[in-house]
């Protein structure tokens, strides 16, 4: 497969672009979704600087996701603002882990977030992040390659936050340590669909768009299994459903309905 | 001969229009101008690098560069877009750039530098290295925020952001 190298050269092969697109959207809507799930704890965090760090990554990882959006708009899928705001849930190519809840309540009410979940969660999501970067470094596609790059100069900082996190709460209280391997637990049994390519799989691996699901998965747990004292026993399962052929949770919905409130208010406004 | 001119004018210009989070540092200092082209209809088209990719500043930054490039008397349109094909990197920072920023209180990016390292910040005011990283995430996605013991003044560093190899 030789390097494409524009949009308009991805849009004259149709097997080739629908695979493509299918590729992009699972970033883009990964990111997005893991940073207004990130929003919601602005001002909840356990310590000023702790919100400080993690408002900050929320906002440059919705830029990544912009980036994302905007090669689907070259690729003539709509505007990148419809494209993050208006798609309902059924779809969205998201992991599914990515999308639940931070906890009970909401953000306005009784907000009872668990912070197990927001460490464990996130440090996952960035150690998968940077892998499947990583293969799109060699994708076929070379504004993909452009912008993982771009992407991946940025994202060590993420990474290394919350791996700073785990790496200390794992190895604190009996409490903490608990709570941290009770969440692995749980994201063994929901974060299976993230590492699936969705229903144009065959086509991205022959068009060289992206490494293959087991690679993905192989290379994550090895990352993973570097710093995690605790392993779960088992394979990884999707017991939310596979996002990635845009099965969701009703609480995507709520997360939708909740983060496109304002542009839905006014949809011709510039913000 | 009246073409380089024309386009010493719109770089001396580019060099006046400050970043709006980090005033007194032009976009040019930061490393931000990719292109500049002018054709035969006075039209220019500025192309910029931005720097992180969550930076909200970018419309500021367009609007500002469009009305400081319009306002030169023979220009007759001026566009700006953004290319997210070229990388950003700290390294691109010129040496002015270096010294508006440490005016502003803000040590600039080490120099040399290599992904994964770490990295030893000198205080903007006093020069000590005897400084401690408060918190690598500060005011904006570029910045962190430090505190110097020898001066015993808090101050902000830029991250250093390099290309990535994959290891």
């Amino acid at each position: 497969m030789s390097l494409v190298e524009t949009a308009e050269q991805a849009k004259q092969d149709a097997a080739y672009k629908e695979a493509l697109v299918e590729v992009l959207y699972q970033l883009a809507d990964d990111d997005f979704i893991i940073s207004y799930r990130g929003s919601e704890w602005l001002g909840l965090a356990p310590h000023i600087e702790e919100d400080v760090a993690f408002s900050s990554i929320t906002q440059n990882t919705m830029g990544h996701a912009m980036l994302f959006y905007q090669l689907l708009e070259e690729l003539g899928e709509g505007d990148a603002d419809a494209l993050a705001h208006e798609r309902i849930s059924n779809e969205r190519r998201n992991g599914t882990y990515f999308e639940i809840k931070n906890g009970s309540g909401t953000y306005l009410e009784e907000p009872q977030y668990d912070w197990a979940l927001a460490v464990v969660r996130n440090y996952l999501y960035e150690a998968f992040k940077k892998v499947k970067l990583e293969e799109a470094l060699k994708s076929s596609y070379a504004p993909l390659r452009n912008t993982a790059d771009k992407v991946l100069m940025e994202q060590p900082y993420h990474l290394g936050h919350w791996k700073t996190w785990i790496t200390q709460l794992q190895d604190s209280s009996q409490e903490a340590k608990e709570r941290i391997q009770s969440r692995l637990d749980e994201a063994w049994k929901q974060i299976g669909d993230a590492f699936e390519l969705g229903p144009k799989a065959d086509d991205i691996l022959a068009k060289e768009i992206l490494s293959s699901s087991e690679t993905l998965k192989q290379r994550w747990l090895d990352s993973v299994k570097e710093t995690l004292t605790y392993v779960p026993n088992g394979d990884l399962a999707s017991e939310l459903g596979n996002g990635r052929a845009k099965e969701h949770t009703d609480q995507l919905d709520q997360a939708l309905a909740t983060l496109s409130e304002v542009y839905n208010s006014d949809r011709e406004a510039v913000w | 001969m009246i073409e380089q001119q024309r386009e010493t004018e719109i770089f001396n210009r580019l060099k006046k229009v400050d970043d709006p989070e980090l005033p007194s540092v032009s976009i040019y200092d930061l490393g931000m101008v990719h292109e500049v082209t002018i054709d035969d209809n006075a039209h220019v088209a500025v192309t910029l690098i931005p720097t992180f990719a969550g930076c909200p500043a970018l419309d500021i930054i367009e609007r500002d560069v469009k009305n400081a490039i319009e306002e030169i008397e023979w220009v007759k349109s001026c566009d700006v877009t953004f290319s997210f094909d070229e990388k950003w990197s700290t390294d691109d920072i010129t040496e002015e750039g270096k010294q508006q920023l440490k005016k502003h209180g803000v040590s600039p990016p080490p120099e040399n530098y290599q992904p994964g390292e770490e990295w030893s910040v000198d205080c903007p005011y006093c020069g000590s290295p005897y400084t401690s990283m408060e918190n690598v995430f500060g005011p904006t996605a570029c910045r962190s925020i430090l505190y110097c013991r020898s001066c015993r003044n808090p101050f902000e560093a830029m991250k250093p952001v390099v290309s990535y190899t994959a290891s």
